[in-house]
């Protein structure tokens, strides 16, 4: 088998596992629900308010949801002893790391869409447009690519859900910060060039940290 | 006589040479900071932490690379002077971080009335400030040794990559959203001079504490072997 398909194999098998005991997304939706529920009684106000602070509340609900999916995602493979057993099958840890991170990615997608649902009912704003969608997309990549890196790390200390928001928030800072940015420009109908270098940011730390934790991901699951 | 006077003097002194060639620097540094250099016309005496601010910014960043390399050195080589190497460095360098962050809140209440601004640098430093509390964080909580030093390498390896990304996005938000602008005033030959002694007493005394830090931890780790070895652990 060649590396995508092993991928892909380990990237399935989170995803069935998922769709049967439906443990990360369900839970993960409720709680982001509760985020943007908890910002509405935090900052009640006018539509032309609404609008300046929905990429803040959108960011840091996706950023929250996201910590905490990610949590889950070595956490189960932990508590089943499954890990041991991926280390065992003939796969390479690159692949691990790859299907994992695909399969993180795409839970996060799904909880990111209904957020993004979600809000614009509650808050009034449209905020499901191609361009909202396609950096929501190129940031969870960002995130999912450092996350899953953080998640093997973090279920291996002793204190295994605090490790994990210590490491994600401060290394996804730059991402978050260039994603509040952009969104703003979108929600106000800038042009993608006014976007163009908070775009690069984030697709520049894509492409590093998936880069960099591909190659190093190893190091942390020896044993 | 007199070369050999010297040369058994440079002997006795050689081991504190640093010692004291730092203090002299450090002295000379104060003497220039207080009395050499003349005051900022724009923003008057407070500009002169100036001189104090841009050496522990310059330490705290160095120190970091010096925690790049040894976390780099360390997943290569599987030697634990590097892992003792890349946290002492990182020690020193959140202290300086530490101090950095400090200083420019110091700076930032006469000129502005407020003790914290969202400027780049001052943002950046304090996202880098996190980061490497989570790599203290992380330290603490695993206690397998070797464990603790490739999961500290990892995080040692990670935070040094995001620092250009971390400087990229605050640039771009500060300018974006206008702030205030520490200092931009051209600097004379005094101040430049000033700046200059600055950096290099405190690289020196970079070089002291990593030293001592690297040795003590050096000292802990034979404790622990032989500690192991009578207790047969």
């Amino acid at each position: 088998m060649k590396l995508l398909d092993k991928t892909l194999v380990i990237a399935w098998k989170d995803i069935l596992s998922e769709f049967r005991t439906r443990e990360i997304i369900s839970s993960v939706l409720v709680f982001a629900g509760l985020v943007l529920v908890i910002f509405n009684f935090a900052f009640s106000g006018s539509r032309q308010e609404m609008l300046a602070l929905a990429p803040g509340i959108l960011w840091v609900t996706f950023a929250f949801a996201g910590v905490l999916s990610l949590n889950r995602s070595f956490i189960q493979e932990r508590e089943e002893n499954c890990l041991e057993g991926l280390m065992v099958c003939p796969i390479s840890r690159e692949a691990i790391y790859l299907g994992k991170m695909l399969s993180s990615l795409f839970f996060m997608v799904i909880i990111e869409a209904a957020v993004l649902l979600v809000f614009g009912l509650l808050f009034n704003v449209n905020v499901i447009t191609l361009p909202m969608v396609m950096l929501t997309l190129l940031a969870t990549i960002g995130f999912a690519a450092i996350g899953t890196l953080f998640s093997a790390l973090a279920v291996n200390t002793r204190a295994r859900e605090m490790v994990l928001p210590i490491l994600f928030f401060p290394i996804v800072s730059p991402v978050i910060i260039a994603a509040v940015n952009a969104s703003e420009l979108m929600l106000n109908g800038a042009v993608w060039s006014e976007m163009a270098s908070w775009i690069g940011i984030i697709a520049a730390f894509d492409v590093i940290f998936l880069t960099a934790s591909y190659l190093i991901f190893g190091f942390i699951v020896e044993e | 006589m007199l070369s050999m006077l010297l040369i058994s003097f440079y002997r006795r002194i050689k081991k504190y040479f640093l010692i004291i060639f730092g203090t002299l620097l450090m002295l000379a540094h104060l003497y220039m900071v207080f009395i050499f250099v003349p005051t900022d016309a724009e923003t008057g005496i407070i500009q002169r932490i100036f001189y104090i601010h841009v050496p522990l910014a310059w330490i705290a960043f160095f120190a970091f690379f010096i925690t790049l390399i040894g976390s780099i050195m360390f997943l290569w080589k599987r030697d634990f002077k590097w892992d003792r190497l890349a946290s002492a460095s990182a020690e020193i360098g959140f202290l300086f971080i530490t101090l950095m962050l400090i200083s420019g809140c110091i700076w930032a209440k006469p000129v502005w009335g407020v003790w914290w601004v969202w400027t780049a640098r001052l943002t950046m430093s304090l996202v880098l400030w996190f980061i490497y509390a989570a790599y203290f964080i992380i330290r603490a909580y695993i206690s397998e040794p070797g464990q603790r030093a490739r999961f500290a390498a990892v995080v040692g390896i990670i935070g040094f990559l995001n620092i250009p990304l971390v400087f990229a996005a605050v640039e771009l938000w500060t300018t974006q959203h206008p702030g205030m602008i520490i200092f931009e005033g051209g600097l004379t030959t005094e101040m430049k001079l000033t700046l200059i002694v600055g950096l290099v007493a405190y690289t020196v005394l970079y070089a002291l504490l990593l030293k001592d830090r690297f040795v003590l931890k050096n000292f802990k780790n034979e404790l622990n072997q032989m500690k192991n070895l009578v207790t047969g652990g």
